[in-house]
């Protein structure tokens, strides 16, 4: 299976935020690197997903759906920097 | 309206079939009408999700190949969908879906993977296969806006009849002033591949700090971003999508 990226996790988290939380800006816990959950390489199907860091393949994010909730995993990021509307 | 009970979070909703065309002998652009649809950025896409009637559900995203202005009257969302012949939704939308047919649609979504009109920086579009959608739908919009931002789409394909969107794509070399598309073809003789010679010579100097997109399948994308930051891009500037295997 290809992985797809941080991008297709935009319709699920956009059930949870009112913001966009792709165009926010990780820092991945393992090797400090930063970029756009966009760009995340994403793996996993509809039940769960793992969005790993493109620059050390650290987990950053996790997204687990349960029929009642959902799990959000955001262990491996250090920081989320979200920009605001109209940035 | 379901929306009405969460304010600012989205949720599925009815898109009713009332178009189609066939890009190319496996891409078929669905023209939807989504009522209420808010309008949407140039890169967004939108989820799909088909349930069968045992309640197994498969969702996928697509993204919008159309642009979209506020006072235009055709208020209809294309998307342009790649049938894989080992998928699960794509078939379905390809060769099943007739109009007048409705699908659950959600979004747009994504606001990382968009170009603004209101970016003045020159714009280098790689496409890779199916790729191009997202890209066709920043050339439509720059063409809609009458953007000067001067545009460069590479357009890697397999052979010329796997092109989408050719006739339109020439139209507007033709008539959208600074747009200029190349054609990388990757089955037929000569073999090319997306490279250095070629994103140097068809793309923008770094210099000139465009704002890059990538768009195709993970072995694209990585290689043409590894050669955009080769050839001294600043990573800042490209922003990547990554298209499955999987629908």
């Amino acid at each position: 299976m290809n992985p797809l990226d941080g991008n297709a996790m935009a319709g699920d988290l956009r059930e949870l935020f009112t913001v966009d939380v792709t165009a926010a800006r990780y820092t991945c816990a393992g090797c400090g690197h930063a970029e756009a959950v966009g760009a995340l390489v994403l793996w996993g199907q509809d039940m769960g997903r793992v969005g790993r860091c493109p620059h050390c393949e650290d987990v950053v994010l996790r997204v687990v759906n349960a029929p009642d909730r959902v799990f959000l995993d955001l262990h491996g990021s250090v920081r989320l920097e979200l920009p605001l509307a109209g940035s | 309206m379901a929306r009405a009970a969460l304010p600012g979070r989205l949720t599925w909703r009815a898109a009713t079939l009332v178009g189609e065309r066939w890009e190319t002998p496996s891409a078929r652009t669905l023209v939807l009408d989504v009522p209420d649809w808010p309008g949407h950025l140039p890169g967004q896409h939108v989820d799909v999700r088909l349930t069968a009637p045992d309640g197994y559900s498969a969702q996928r995203s697509y993204s919008i190949a159309s642009a979209w202005a506020d006072n235009a009257t055709d208020k209809t969302v294309e998307l342009t969908v790649q049938r894989l012949d080992d998928g699960e939704v794509s078939p379905y939308l390809t060769d099943t879906l007739e109009i007048g047919d409705q699908i659950e649609l959600r979004g747009p979504v994504g606001g990382w993977f968009v170009w603004r009109p209101a970016q003045e920086k020159p714009v280098l579009l790689l496409a890779g296969g199916s790729g191009v959608v997202p890209l066709m739908a920043m050339i439509r919009a720059r063409g809609a806006a009458k953007g000067k931002q001067p545009f460069r789409l590479i357009y890697s394909v397999r052979t010329p009849e796997d092109a989408c969107y050719a006739q339109e794509l020439s139209r507007r070399v033709r008539d959208d002033p600074g747009l200029d598309v190349h054609f990388v073809h990757t089955r037929v003789t000569p073999r090319k591949r997306i490279d250095v010679a070629t994103i140097n010579s068809y793309g923008w100097p770094a210099d000139f700090t465009p704002d890059c997109y990538v768009c195709g399948p993970t072995t694209f994308v990585e290689a043409a971003a590894d050669i955009l930051v080769a050839l001294g891009h600043d990573p800042k500037r490209i922003r990547t999508e990554r298209f499955g295997g999987t629908s």
